[in-house]
């Protein structure tokens, strides 16, 4: 019965053909790790956020009136609207927790490498329209933090010389950030990006599956045709896609294996994220931020503005710099050195297991750099913060450029011909 | 590679304690599972607070329904104003008149225990009023200074006064006892803790829930997951 | 060969009670979802009974209160008014309310639970409009009949107990909502006799 009705599907439709392709003959490396459970997480969290939201608009009311009251009104008088909203507001921040462990990994095994370039510009274009989708997401609840922090980053593009006055006042559609702003950021936030946002993932996954995915050792488990005697190929059936163009080797199909690891993935990270959403969804002022409880009001300033925490080390590297220009080119300047790493590194070796002490060192030095532009986003803006911050920023910008320069000529490891274990 | 995440787990306290108040404030040690404390801090507030300061996102009839009071009794006795128990607790003081009397219209304090972080601050701020000739209500407050309101539990609480090293010293002439003023002040900061968001003692309750269930799925699908693995290793 | 080798009983069992859990699982998620498309407390609010004071109706009068978005007729009918209403049932398309167009206490001659108070709401069972009262000037419409309700949409036509005669577009009798009287100059709409 259910053999025929695939049948029919089948001929009209490749279904079983790309499961098969995708999913259950998909040649993955057999020594994925702990790193490896962040792609599939986030897309867990992006359903999560799609789904929370599209609830979320039932009764939300986009207006400068209304949007305030609307969020304690799903809080309060719409039944689960409380448990809705909580999965919405921890989503955010865990999206943002999975995607820069998942970015992390990759710069950890080299996973932008050659031949995965596109793959981890789709990568990056994803990271980039989901800081947009947050920001804008952030205004929404129309609290005073959300005010402020939409009227801070927006006045940023007042930095642009000549258009730049002009630019903010037609981002905001009004004078000062108003229910017109509210409106457009409400489109986008949950219309037009969340649109991009899908595509983009749908890119990412098929690159992917073109080139193959890395894995911790940074050898490729597809081989020249014929250089692999048959006893020493994996032993269980990939797609012919595959198959046919190379000999595969150490590799195992996705579905069963990565499918029952990735569920294992799945339900240990909903054990962290509804254990801050149900006992912490504030985050301790991070996921919801105390001013944001109060209307947003355009004459009144919270004592301390900052960004939500993802946001942290871009508006570091922002704030330290002295000219505002300046700085807002060096934190997009940021953004697009990660954009343009494939090329940065020179490198063939790819796993930081098999490459230099002084590239450990520096992806050290570049991590530590990030977390602490992290913490300083959040804090306010003291001398010491500052000059911590410019150090701090030398350390992330220096992460790039000295890896062009070692990278050529590193003193690497031998890398083995097969995964080692 | 753990050495990164263990970095990374080094500097979240540093994350921790940035987020930690900047004020003093006294323990509130209140108990939102407390009904009856709810009820008191809900009576108080209808007759000290609701005057100036509105709960226009909290319902009546679902303060009744969660702090145990019959809505036939709660109509009768607990709706000051509004005229069906489905109504939200406001007041109606015009905002205008309000700007004009205090200098701001007074803020709505549905959220404001979340507002300020932690119930601690209500519970503290409404201890720490002292006298101060030269503010226009002749008080001001030490954990929040040169504020615009009057101290309406004056003649429960009495005359504070404050000393030269900062010091608040023992207030004087009030009806209440330190103790009973303490306990008066819990309750009102226990019933704020509540409005600011009713469903708390709900959401941890099924958290319980929701995250037994989990460790129950996460230990079937490792099981799962090292059977499958068999025939990889 | 084969991409799943083995399949033995252990691997079976704890695909099944994974699967089980997981399934269990989805449902919970899916509870909050489904469960935010009930009425909201504001919906329930704006919902709620609906009280109004019958003291001060005269004979004969009519007044309108709004429940549930919907007008509800309320008319003190006269002793002479009730008598009438047996008259005309051979005019009528469902005089005896076999119809459930009323709740079970006020399936009777008079259509309500005192015979002085009618109670049914404005919303003309053929197209829902809002039925004119026509208070001495029916015999217009209906000859013989001095009150009575007419639709002016197509119309419908209803007597002083909300039921619908022959000859109408309109199907069935009007619609008599649940009510009580918590006391004698109170009626309260939307709470049924008996009920709390």
């Amino acid at each position: 019965m259910f053999a025929n009705f695939m049948a029919w599907i089948d001929k009209r439709l490749p279904v079983t053909e790309a499961m098969n392709k995708h999913v259950v003959q998909y040649p993955a490396p057999k020594n994925f790790n702990f790193w490896y459970f962040f792609g599939s997480l986030a897309m867990l969290v992006l359903v999560n956020q799609i789904l929370t939201g599209i609830w979320l608009t039932m009764n939300y009311e986009p207006s400068g009136d209304g949007a305030f009251a609307s969020i304690e009104y799903i809080m309060r008088d719409v039944d689960y609207g409380w448990l809705l909203r909580y999965m919405h507001s921890t989503g955010a921040s865990a999206f943002f927790v999975v995607v820069y462990m998942h970015m992390f990994r990759g710069l950890m095994y080299g996973s932008y490498q050659k031949p995965r370039e596109l793959l981890w510009i789709f990568g990056m274009l994803i990271f980039l329209v989901l800081m947009a989708e947050a920001f804008m997401g952030y205004l929404l609840p129309w609290g005073n933090m959300s005010y402020w922090g939409a009227q801070v980053i927006i006045s940023l593009f007042g930095a642009i010389p000549v258009v730049g006055e002009e630019l903010t006042i037609w981002i905001k559609g009004d004078y000062v950030i108003s229910g017109a702003t509210l409106n457009r950021f409400f489109a986008l936030h949950v219309i037009a990006l969340p649109l991009v946002l899908v595509v983009l993932v749908f890119l990412h996954i098929l690159a992917l599956h073109e080139v193959g995915s890395n894995n911790p050792e940074g050898v490729e488990i597809k081989k020249k045709k014929g250089t692999i005697p048959e006893a020493e190929q994996s032993k269980f059936k990939f797609h012919k896609q595959y198959a046919d163009k190379y000999d595969i080797v150490d590799a195992i199909p996705f579905h069963p294996y990565y499918t029952v690891k990735d569920i294992m993935g799945v339900a240990g990270f909903l054990i962290l994220f509804c254990w801050v959403m149900f006992f912490y969804p504030e985050g301790g002022g991070y996921f919801l931020e105390a001013p944001n409880f109060t209307p947003a009001n355009g004459l009144k300033t919270p004592e301390h503005i900052a960004p939500v925490w993802y946001f942290g080390p871009f508006y570091t590297i922002l704030r330290v710099v002295p000219d505002k220009l300046i700085g807002a080119i060096l934190m997009f300047a940021a953004i697009g050195m990660l954009f343009a790493l494939p090329w940065f590194d020179r490198g063939v070796v790819k796993s930081i297991r098999y490459r230099s002490k002084l590239h450990l060192l520096n992806l050290t030095q570049f991590a530590i750099c990030f977390v602490i532009l992290g913490i300083l986003g959040t804090l306010p803006a003291t001398p010491v913060n500052n000059l911590i911050g410019t150090i701090t920023t030398f350390g992330y910008f220096g992460f790039f450029v000295a890896l062009w320069f070692y990278s050529k000529n590193e003193n690497t490891k031998p890398v083995p011909e097969r995964l080692t274990k | 590679m753990k050495k990164f995440l263990l970095a990374i787990l080094a500097v979240l306290p540093m994350l921790a304690s940035a987020a930690g108040p900047a004020l003093d404030l006294e323990k509130a040690n209140n108990d939102l599972s407390d009904k009856e404390s709810l009820k008191r801090g809900f009576k108080s507030y209808l007759n000290y607070c609701l005057g100036c300061h509105q709960l226009q996102y909290q319902r009546y009839n679902r303060t009744f329904a969660d702090l145990g009071i019959d809505e036939k009794e709660g109509k009768e006795n607990w709706m000051p104003t509004g005229e069906k128990v489905g109504d939200h607790i406001t007041n109606t003081m015009p905002a205008k008149d309000a700007a004009k009397w205090f200098g701001s219209t007074p803020p709505d304090l549905t959220l404001e225990a979340r507002f300020r972080k932690t119930p601690d601050y209500i519970y503290t701020y409404l201890k720490s009023f002292y006298v101060d000739p030269e503010r226009p209500f002749g008080v001001n407050n030490k954990v929040f200074k040169d504020v615009g309101m009057p101290h309406v539990l004056q003649g429960l609480q009495g005359v504070q006064t404050i000393d030269e090293h900062g010091n608040l010293q023992p207030a004087t002439g009030g009806s209440m006892t330190a103790e009973e003023y303490d306990e008066f002040v819990r309750d009102l900061t226990n019933f704020l803790e509540y409005t600011s968001e009713p469903n708390k003692l709900e959401r941890k309750a099924l958290g319980y829930w929701v995250i037994g269930f989990l460790v129950i799925l996460f230990i079937l699908s490792y099981f799962l997951k090292k059977e499958y693995w068999r025939d990889v290793h | 060969m084969s991409n799943a080798p083995v399949n033995n009983g252990r691997r079976r069992f704890l695909t099944a009670a994974t699967s089980v859990v997981g399934g269990v699982g989805v449902v919970g998620v899916a509870v909050p979802f489904i469960g935010s498309w009930n009425p909201s407390a504001r919906a329930k609010a704006a919902g709620a009974p609906v009280e109004v004071n019958v003291g001060k109706i005269e004979p004969g009068q009519l007044i309108r209160a709004e429940w549930r978005g919907k007008p509800v007729y309320v008319v003190r009918r006269t002793e002479q008014t009730v008598a009438d209403l047996a008259k005309i049932d051979d005019q009528l398309r469902d005089p005896n309310s076999e119809e459930p167009q009323q709740p079970e206490y006020a399936k009777n001659a008079h259509r309500s639970i005192k015979p002085e108070f009618m109670v049914a709401l404005g919303v003309c069972t053929h197209l829902g409009c809002a039925p004119t009262y026509r208070k001495g000037d029916f015999n217009e419409v209906v000859e013989g009949v001095t009150d009575g309700f007419f639709c002016p949409c197509h119309g419908s036509k209803f007597d002083m107990a909300g039921r619908v005669f022959q000859g109408v577009p309109a199907p069935t009798n009007l619609v008599v909502p649940e009510h009580s009287f918590p006391d004698d100059n109170t009626l309260l709409v939307g709470v049924g006799q008996g009920e709390a």
